[in-house]
């Protein structure tokens, strides 16, 4: 397993966007120091890496911080081009879509999911699952189009858009849990569905991606204890 | 150098958006087509080519679109010879697009939500939020640039195109509601820098003066104080 110099990742195992990065590191043979933080306790080395979000995932690279999953994952593609293979495409047509659909994920998709998710009122909640339902219709078309009848977003293999969506897998498999309404659906979305299925049996997944059901019960405590905060605070 | 390469850019004159890809061209030596969208009035080769966000900026190069500002600048950077935008070294380039996520995310919502606001108090808020984004950047600047003139190094490269497209539309709200979102006192290195970002040749070619920018404001608000009066009198 090689490494050019010293990796280190803070994450936390709920965390999609940690994963993705693991998932990158996992794909690309890397080896590298792994850091569960507490987000309750964050540690000083996440506080001083990542200073503006104070956020998972930092990575660590001989003493320097990375910070923002998309931009970490694009910087181990390129650091470490030639550890594996490359995960962004090589045509910078191809580059482009990649990077526009992982814009979209990380805008349309999680806004839509976390209004959804954190809804105060059914009415949002309505609202917040009938955007997702747009966004996810939408991705069923991007998907279409990349993988051109082919097993992954990357083509043959896997690649940055399904690195940039597959961590967020366990989370997508429990919205019909977290916010009432069915993300993969085999009939309404069978290329995703389908997708999801190949992406889960990947050893990279099988290694980094937290169980659907232990994430499911953790992100409800963490709802009801946000949602108990919020109440306190008003009074 | 400069193509012959079939490029056409989909764009409106005030968008900071549109004014990042011009840049990015310019500096890379190429020529196009340029076609000026009317928002109020979308084409269908806009619809088309971005059936998604049915925005502007849309690039297309030999027929092929290709959407979203920071993807197009990449993409031009990635495909074409010549000057570099992003830097060359991963890390640097890894900072480089932290901060620009940074400023798509945090800064620019809530500078376009000054605009947007329906109430003071909204207002007040999205202003609130744009003054703690900047002080971030400044400080971003202090450590980036070591010095130097802009972000990169001593000329014009990614972030200061994706901030700098921004200026002339701050110099809007300045004149509009009195908000100095850059000013000497509180972010001495950004004033210096956009300073130095408005005289440059690069900025000169492509950003509008900030009459402009107010005016585009003035109608958005007409529009939009036009769509309620007639939902309300349903």
């Amino acid at each position: 397993m090689a490494g050019g110099g010293e990796l280190k990742l803070l994450g936390t195992w709920a965390s999609p966007w940690a994963c993705r990065v693991r998932i990158a590191m996992h794909l690309k043979a890397l080896s590298y120091d792994y850091v569960e933080e507490d987000l309750d306790n964050k540690s000083d080395l996440l506080l001083t890496s990542n200073p503006v979000h104070k956020k998972v995932p930092v990575l660590i690279h001989n003493g320097k911080p990375i910070s923002e999953s998309l931009v970490i994952v694009q910087y181990i593609d390129e650091a470490f081009a030639s550890n594996g293979r490359s995960l962004l495409p090589s045509d910078p047509q191809e580059r482009a879509i990649a990077r526009f659909w992982a814009a979209y994920i990380d805008d349309k998709i999680t806004a839509s999911w976390k209004q959804a998710f954190s809804a105060k009122t059914e009415e949002e909640r309505l609202e917040g699952t009938k955007q997702l339902l747009v966004a996810v219709e939408t991705l069923e078309g991007a998907l279409r189009v990349c993988s051109k009848g082919k097993p992954f977003f990357g083509g043959d293999s896997v690649g940055y858009l399904d690195v940039v969506l597959g961590g967020l897998l366990p989370w997508l498999q429990g919205t019909e849990a977290l916010c009432g309404v069915e993300f993969l659906d085999a009939a309404r979305t069978p290329l995703l569905s389908a997708w999801a299925e190949r992406f889960g049996a990947l050893d990279a997944a099988k290694a980094v991606l937290p169980d659907v059901g232990r994430l499911v019960e953790f992100a409800k405590v963490r709802r009801e204890q946000q949602a108990a905060a919020a109440a306190a605070a008003k009074n | 150098m400069a193509g012959k390469e079939d490029l056409k850019l989909l764009g409106l004159l005030v968008s900071p958006f549109v004014i990042r890809v011009r840049m990015a061209l310019s500096m890379k030596g190429l020529n196009y087509e340029y076609v000026e969208e009317d928002i109020f009035n979308k084409s269908e080769l806009l619809i088309k080519l971005n059936p998604v966000h049915k925005k502007v900026p849309v690039l297309i190069h030999n027929g092929k679109p290709i959407c979203e500002s920071l993807v197009i600048v990449q993409y031009v950077d990635e495909l074409f010879a010549g000057r570099a935008i992003l830097p060359t070294d991963p890390y640097e380039r890894a900072t480089a697009l932290f901060w620009a996520a940074y400023i798509e995310d945090k800064l620019s919502p809530a500078w376009i939500g000054i605009l947007k606001a329906k109430a003071e108090e909204e207002r007040a808020e999205k202003v609130k939020e744009t003054l703690a984004a900047i002080e971030h950047v400044e400080v971003a600047f202090a450590k980036c640039s070591n010095g130097n003139a802009f972000f990169g190094g001593d000329s014009i490269g990614y972030f200061d195109i994706v901030l700098g497209s921004f200026l002339f539309w701050f110099e809007a709200l300045r004149r509009m509601y009195g908000l100095e979102i850059i000013n000497t006192s509180k972010t001495p290195l950004l004033a210096a820098w956009a300073e130095r970002f408005r005289g440059s040749v690069e900025a000169k070619e492509v950003v509008p003066e900030a009459d402009k920018a107010v005016q585009y404001a003035n109608k958005l608000h007409a529009a939009t104080a036009a769509a309620v009066k007639l939902v309300s009198s349903e």
